[in-house]
C-alpha cells in the first residue's frame, strides 16, 4: 500500500485496531465516526452480527483534506478479535501502516489480551513485517469499570507493553483516550513514512 | 505504461440486457471490422455499468478475430501520463508515432479531458491520424461527448461522426442473470429466490451490486445455515424492512456527536497537520520533484531518492543541484559518444549519475577507439613539391581546393600515372587542409580504406566507422582504383560521399586514369567523381626534373655540379619516382667507390655497369621477386624502362 505518493500527491494511511474480541476496537471506531463532521468521513461499514459482534471487520475512511498539498487519507480498520477469525485478521494487517491494540483493562481478560498480542505479533511476521518496525500503540480499555475489576495503567503496561510503546488510558464509550491514541499512532505513522521513501 | 486487456473481461462473460445490447452489438461489429464499421466508437454510461468490460471486450475479440492486430487499451489517464514522459524525454514524436500504428486503440475514461487542452488537442491529432489510416479507435466515458465539460468543439463533432451508444442501469431481469452468473463463477450457490430478493434491490450500478452479492457469498460462507430471502435483506441492509444490521452501525456512537465532538476531531486535524507539514517538508517535495523529473528523462535517481530516506539531510539543494550537473556532464558525454559511436551512446551508463566515473571512462574509452581517421603523412609537405608545367593545374587546384575547402571544386580527382606525385600531392593537400580550425583530415590509401571497413563489419562496430568518417572535414583517398570489386565498399563511400558533400566536406581522389575509364567502380560513384574536377599530372617535364634534382642532391649534401644536374636531368624518364632511384644509384656507388659524386661517375653507373642492387627501402618497378627461383640475377630484372617513346621506336623497327 502506498503511504505517501508524491505523483499523486496523497497521503493514505491504514491504521488497524487490533485486540482480543470485546475489548472495545469497534466502539473506537463509532466514537470517531461521530467526531468526524459528514462532508470528511466515507460511509462506515460494519459487519455485525444479531450480537454486535463484528464478524469480518469495520471499515471508517476519513478524509482530512489537503495538509501541506497533500491529499490526506486515514482508512480505519477493525479485525474481528475471535480467535477463530484470524484469517480475516491477517488479511485486514496487510498493508497496515499503524496498529492500535486496543487491550481490555479487566483483570479476567489479561490472558485474552496477552494472547491477541502473540496474535498480532505472528500475523505481521506472517506478512514479513517485524513488530517492532510497525507504528503501535496500546489503549486501555474500559477504565471506566469498578476499580476492583481492572487493572492499572502502569499494571497492564507492565503486562503488556513491554516494548514501551506510547499507552493510553481509555474508556472507548465515552470517548475518553480515543482521539489521543488516534492520534499517537497517527504520528508514528507519518513520522515513520518522514524517514521512508516515496513509494508509488 | 498501458494497461493489458483483463482476461475475465469478454464478450462471452458479458451478460447482455435491454440496458446494454446495442453497445454490446455495435462492439462486436467494430471487433470484426476494425476501422470501418463504427470509428470511432464512443461508449458511455454510468460508473460500474461495464463500458471498461466491453472496450476489453473489443480487444479481446478483435485479437481473437485477427492475431495479428497490434491492440492497446488503456486510460486517458494513462495516455495522459505516457504523453508527458514522452514530452518530458524528448520522444513526443515517438510517442505519436507509437499510436498512430495501434490498430485497435481503446481509451478509457475519457471524461477527464476536461480541463486538458494540451491532451484534447494531442488526442485530436491522434484520432484524425487513427481515422485516415483506417485504424479502429473506442472511447469511454461516463458522460456523452457533448457533456464532457470544457471539451473541444472539433473533439466532440469527430467523437460524434462515428456511433455514440450508452449503456444503461441494468433491468430487473439483466440483474438476476448477472448475479446468477457470477454466483457460479463463485462457485456459490443461494436458496430459491436470495438472490431474486437482491436484484429487486435498484444498485445505481453493477458494481455495487457485486458487492452486495460478495457481502452475501462471504456471510453464507460463515454461516451454517444458508442465507435466505428474509435474513438477505438484513445482511445487505436493504431499508425499509430490515434495517437493523446496517442502521446499528451507523447510528450507534455511543456519546451524542454535539459536546465539542467537532472541536476534538479539529484538534486532531490540526496535529496531524503539523505532524505531516514536518514529515513532508519543503525540501522532500523539492527532491521528489527532482525525482519525478529525472526519472522522467530516464535518468536514475538512486542518489536523490537516498536523500529522502534521511531525518533531516544537510545541503539538500546542493545535492539537487548536483546530481543536475552530473545528468548535465551525462548529457554532454553521451552526446559526444554519440557522434563518435552512435551504438556507444545508448548504454545505460550515461543515464547513471550515481556512478560518474563509469560514464567519463565509458566516454574516454569511445574517445580512443574513435582515434580520428588517419591523418596525411607529414613527409609531403606542399613547398616539397615541385611544380612544374606538367602539373601546374593539378598544383592550381590543389591551391583553390585549400584556400576554399569544399566549396570549389569537390571532389578533386588527381589523376596520373604512378610516380608523378600523386600521393605527395594529396597528402600536402591534406597537411595544409589540417591547419584550418577543427579541421579533421582523413587521408588514406583506399586499401586501407577497405582493410578498415572489413575490420569494422567483422568486428560488428560498422556504426562506430561511420561515424569517424562523417566527422572528417576532408577525406582524401589515394588509389580510388582499388575499390574495383569491392561493393560493399563503394556502397559505404557512396554514403559517405554524399554526407560529406552535402556538408560542404572537401574530398580528394586519386586515381591513375580518368575515373570513367576505371573498371570495376560503380558508375554512381564514376559519375559522382566526374562531376568534379579531374586534374592531370603529366610526366614531369626538364624544368621540373632539374628543379626536383636539386632538391634531392641538395638534400644529400651533394654539391650541386653542373654537368651533373644537366646530365641527370637530360635523361628521359617517366616519373619523379625514377628520377629519385637514379640518384638513389648514382649516391650509393660513389659511396661504394668512396668518390665524389660526379657526372662522370652517374655515368658510368648508369651506362656502364650495372649498379650493385639496390637495398634501399624504396619502392621498385612493382615486379615481385620470389626468394625461391624465378628471377634472381640482376640481368634478367629491368630497372630502367625506356621512355615511351623509345619504345615505340622500338617496336617500328
Amino acid at each position: 500500500m502506498s503511504l505517501v505518493n508524491f505523483t499523486t500527491r496523497e497521503i493514505t494511511c491504514k491504521i488497524v485496531y487490533y485486540g482480543p474480541g470485546r475489548s472495545g476496537k469497534t466502539t473506537n471506531l463509532h466514537y470517531i465516526y461521530g467526531r468526524v463532521p459528514e462532508t470528511r468521513r466515507g460511509r462506515m461499514v460494519s459487519l455485525a452480527t444479531q450480537t454486535d459482534r463484528t464478524l469480518f471487520f469495520d471499515f471508517l475512511p476519513i478524509d482530512l483534506g489537503q495538509i501541506s498539498g497533500f491529499a490526506t487519507r486515514f482508512q480505519l480498520y477493525t479485525v474481528p478479535g475471535q480467535v477463530y477469525y484470524n484469517a480475516t485478521r491477517r488479511l485486514v494487517l496487510q498493508g497496515a501502516d499503524g496498529v492500535v491494540f486496543v487491550g481490555d483493562s479487566q483483570a479476567r481478560q489479561l490472558d485474552e489480551n496477552i494472547e491477541s498480542l502473540q496474535n498480532l505479533q505472528s500475523n505481521l511476521l506472517e506478512h514479513g513485517v517485524d513488530v517492532r518496525a510497525m507504528p503501535l500503540v496500546m489503549q486501555y480499555n474500559k477504565q471506566d469499570l469498578p476499580p476492583e475489576l481492572i487493572l492499572t495503567p502502569p499494571e497492564l503496561d507492565d503486562a503488556l507493553n513491554f516494548r514501551s510503546v506510547p499507552s493510553f488510558a481509555a474508556d472507548a464509550l465515552h470517548g475518553k483516550g480515543v482521539f489521543e491514541t488516534l492520534k499517537s499512532v497517527s504520528e508514528l505513522v507519518l513520522k515513520k513514512l518522514a524517514a521512508g521513501s516515496p513509494t508509488t | 505504461m498501458t494497461s493489458s486487456l483483463n482476461p475475465r473481461f469478454t464478450f462471452e462473460t458479458f451478460v447482455v440486457g435491454a440496458a446494454n445490447r446495442l453497445a454490446v452489438t455495435a462492439g462486436r461489429t467494430v471487433a470484426e471490422n476494425p476501422g470501418s464499421a463504427y470509428n470511432p466508437l464512443f461508449i458511455y454510461s454510468g460508473s460500474g455499468l461495464g463500458k471498461t468490460h466491453v472496450l476489453m471486450a473489443i480487444g479481446h475479440a478483435a485479437k481473437t478475430i485477427a492475431a495479428q492486430l497490434n491492440i492497446e487499451y488503456l486510460t486517458l489517464d494513462e495516455y495522459v501520463e505516457a504523453f508527458h514522459a514522452a514530452i518530458a524525454a524528448g520522444q513526443g514524436d515517438a510517442f505519436r508515432r507509437r499510436f498512430q500504428n495501434v490498430d485497435v486503440l481503446l481509451v478509457d475514461d475519457v471524461q477527464f479531458l476536461t480541463n486538458r487542452k494540451e491532451m484534447q488537442a494531442e488526442l485530436l491529432r491522434l484520432t484524425e491520424a487513427l481515422q485516415q489510416s483506417g485504424h479502429q479507435i473506442v472511447l469511454a466515458s461516463d458522460r456523452p461527448p457533448a457533456e464532457i465539460a470544457d471539451l473541444d468543439e472539433r473533439l466532440i463533432s469527430r467523437f460524434s461522426g462515428g456511433l455514440v451508444v450508452d449503456m444503461g442501469i441494468p433491468d430487473y431481469e439483466t440483474r438476476v442473470a448477472i448475479l446468477r452468473r457470477k454466483a457460479e463463477e463463485r462457485g456459490s450457490r443461494f436458496q430459491p429466490g436470495v438472490l431474486e430478493a437482491v436484484a429487486k434491490v435498484e444498485y445505481p450500478n453493477v458494481r455495487e451490486l457485486m458487492g452486495a452479492l460478495n457481502r452475501l457469498i462471504a456471510f453464507q460462507a460463515v454461516n451454517d445455515t444458508p442465507l435466505n430471502e428474509e435474513n438477505v435483506r438484513k445482511v445487505l441492509g436493504i431499508p425499509g424492512t430490515g434495517d437493523e444490521a446496517r442502521g446499528k452501525s451507523v447510528s450507534r456512537p455511543a456519546t451524542p456527536a454535539s459536546s465539542g465532538g467537532g472541536d476534538e476531531f479539529s484538534q486532531f486535524l490540526s496535529d496531524v497537520t503539523v505532524t505531516v507539514g514536518k514529515a513532508v517538508e519543503a525540501w522532500r517535495a523539492r527532491v521528489a520533484e527532482a525525482v519525478m523529473r529525472w526519472e522522467g528523462e530516464g535518468y536514475r535517481t538512486g542518489r536523490l531518492e537516498k536523500l529522502l530516506e534521511q531525518e533531516t539531510p544537510a545541503a539538500v539543494d546542493e545535492a539537487i543541484a548536483a546530481y543536475a550537473q552530473d545528468v548535465e556532464r551525462l548529457k554532454a558525454l553521451e552526446a559526444e559518444v554519440a557522434v563518435l559511436d552512435p551504438q556507444a551512446a545508448g548504454e545505460k551508463v550515461f543515464r547513471d549519475p550515481d556512478h560518474m566515473d563509469a560514464a567519463e571512462a565509458a566516454a574516454a574509452k569511445v574517445r580512443d577507439g574513435a582515434a580520428p581517421p588517419p591523418a596525411p603523412s607529414a613527409a609531403f609537405a606542399l613547398d616539397t613539391y615541385g611544380a612544374g608545367s606538367s602539373n601546374e593545374v593539378a598544383l592550381n587546384a590543389a591551391r583553390d581546393v585549400i584556400a576554399k575547402p569544399g566549396k570549389k571544386y569537390n571532389p578533386l580527382v588527381i589523376v596520373g600515372r604512378s610516380g608523378l606525385g600523386k600521393t605527395h600531392l594529396l597528402n600536402a593537400i591534406g597537411l595544409e587542409l589540417l591547419k584550418k580550425k577543427h579541421a579533421i583530415v582523413a587521408c588514406l590509401s583506399t586499401q586501407q580504406f577497405v582493410d578498415e571497413l572489413i575490420a569494422a563489419i567483422d568486428g560488428n562496430r560498422v556504426d562506430w566507422w561511420r561515424a569517424r568518417y562523417r566527422r572528417a572535414t576532408a577525406l582524401l583517398l589515394d588509389d580510388i582504383q582499388l575499390l574495383a570489386g569491392k561493393e560493399r565498399t563503394q556502397e559505404e563511400l557512396f554514403n559517405l560521399f554524399n554526407h560529406l558533400v552535402d556538408a560542404d566536406r572537401q574530398l580528394i581522389f586519386t586515381a591513375p586514369a580518368h575515373p570513367n575509364t576505371l573498371d570495376g567502380i560503380e558508375e554512381r560513384i564514376v559519375s559522382r567523381l566526374e562531376g568534379g574536377l579531374v586534374a592531370e599530372i603529366a610526366e614531369p617535364d626538364k624544368e621540373l626534373r632539374r628543379g626536383m634534382l636539386e632538391r634531392i642532391l641538395t638534400q644529400h649534401r651533394i654539391p650541386l655540379e653542373p654537368a651533373l644536374v644537366d646530365y641527370l636531368a637530360d635523361r628521359p624518364i617517366e616519373s619523379v619516382r625514377q628520377l629519385t632511384g637514379i640518384v638513389q644509384r648514382i649516391i650509393e656507388a660513389a659511396a661504394a667507390q668512396d668518390a665524389p659524386v660526379t657526372a662522370g661517375l652517374a655515368r658510368e653507373v648508369l651506362e656502364g655497369a650495372p649498379a650493385p642492387r639496390r637495398t634501399t627501402g624504396l619502392r621498385t618497378s612493382g615486379i615481385v621477386v620470389s626468394s625461391a627461383g624465378g628471377v634472381r640475377s640482376r640481368e634478367k630484372m629491368v630497372w630502367d624502362w625506356p621512355t615511351s617513346a623509345d619504345r615505340v621506336i622500338e617496336d617500328l623497327r
